[in-house]
């Protein structure tokens, strides 16, 4: 009998969900549509707090005040992302501790693109233009995804990433005009974050597990390729303009096409990573615990306040 | 024995003439910290003039269940509609 109630419940869930009508936090949902989302969106806040910590890096060594002040708004911004989108986990019914812990222990996994080093300042350039670029790309599609908190996390998330990006050009723009060693710095960090971003749309369609029923859950709108070669066709004419070359000697315009093909992506380097054994990987997670354990102390004290607070307020009353 | 921040929903007006709309939630230790958090999380870019956060907890809503009983009864009440009465096109301004 609650067999056939619960194949019947999903019938309903899935003809809304073609309908685009969205699935909001009380509505009756599929186990593996919530655990699915909760492990999307939890690996998404994840990345937006772990993805402070490679920028923060260059804060105090920012080269302008107009930079530094840029750079401090776009980390807080990330700090508001992560925010957002652990607020829309929390409305499918997981704690906010749960899903730090699960960070902490390394259970939960978040993007791989952070466990790179930000070894020069146009990293920060590199960043913006690239990483955040990839995540745009990713992200946008996201704002139509059928979950209702999630899609609304997403549409604040996009209207902040846009400064991102073109701050992180403006770098670039300007390393690129500059003395000869700042081209060989802005060269450089494309070198090394051009391969990572690519990684950053995750799997291709052939090995990626998650994919189809994501689509058929309108999660997704898009397969992780389709988003590689969108990001690709429109970030090589950017580095043409400010006179960098992408690092793939397979890279191509192809008429018949019209796309550009590209050079295979070193996967063994991208499940590497993934798996835990990336340059940062270690010193990422233990920054993030170390913030949180040092941070106790300031948890405890204005839980204690507001009890005390609370109180005498009682005793007025 | 370990405490956590209470959930709080936040509610942001845009500008004057405009209700206060649900713009999402924040953990904070009392009413004034779920302000300011407010504050820094949801209003960085003039998003807002006014704030009300309201504990989650004291939220009480209505179920998708009850969603047929409550508003279903509106639906074959075309009467409440002004389209649903039937007047000569030469009369003006009603």
């Amino acid at each position: 009998m609650q067999a056939v109630s619960n194949s019947a419940k999903e019938q309903v869930f899935q003809a809304n969900i073609d309908a685009d009508i969205k699935v909001e936090p009380k509505d009756w949902m599929p186990e593996s549509y919530r655990k699915t989302l909760i492990r999307q969106i939890s690996q998404h806040a994840h990345s937006e707090i772990v993805g402070m910590l490679p920028e923060a890096n260059w804060i105090t060594r920012a080269p302008s005040l107009r930079r530094k002040v840029a750079l401090i708004a776009k980390v807080q911004d990330e700090a508001g992302h992560g925010l957002y989108l652990y607020a829309a986990a929390e409305t499918l019914g997981i704690e906010r501790d749960t899903l730090l812990e699960e960070l902490h222990t390394g259970k939960a996994k978040y993007s791989s693109i952070f466990n790179y080093p930000t070894t020069t300042w146009a990293d920060m350039g590199a960043i913006g233009w690239l990483v955040d670029g990839a995540a745009i790309m990713n992200q946008v599609p996201l704002c139509r995804a059928s979950y209702g908190p999630y899609a609304r996390a997403m549409v604040r998330v996009c209207k902040e990433e846009s400064f991102h990006q073109r701050q992180g050009y403006e770098i670039m723009l300007t390393l690129s005009k500059g003395s000869e060693e700042q081209k060989r710095m802005a060269q450089d960090a494309l070198n090394r974050w051009w391969w990572p971003s690519l990684m950053m749309f995750g799997p291709s369609d052939k090995d990626s597990s998650h994919t189809e029923q994501s689509m058929k859950w309108r999660i997704k709108r898009f397969t992780n390729d389709e988003l590689r070669q969108r990001f690709v066709d429109i970030t090589v004419p950017q580095a043409e303009f400010i006179g960098l070359t992408v690092p793939d000697s397979h890279l191509k315009w192809n008429e018949e096409r019209r796309h550009y093909e590209f050079g295979e992506i070193n996967w063994e380097e991208f499940w590497n990573v993934v798996k835990g054994n990336g340059p940062c990987n270690r010193q990422r997670l233990k920054a993030r615990v170390k913030a949180y354990e040092d941070g106790a102390w300031v948890r405890e004290a204005a839980m204690a306040y507001a009890e005390k607070r609370e109180k005498r307020q009682e005793k007025v009353a | 024995m370990k405490k956590d921040w209470s959930l709080w929903e936040v509610f942001i007006r845009s500008k004057n003439g405009l209700s206060h709309k649900h713009v999402g939630s924040l953990h904070a230790a009392d009413a004034q910290m779920a302000i300011e958090n407010a504050r820094d999380v949801y209003t960085r870019r003039n998003e807002g003039i006014s704030i009300w956060v309201v504990e989650s907890k004291h939220l009480t809503a209505s179920s998708p269940n009850q969603a047929e009983s409550l508003f279903d009864p509106a639906d074959d009440k075309v009467y409440r509609h002004p389209t649903f009465y039937d007047l000569p096109n030469e009369l003006k301004h009603i």
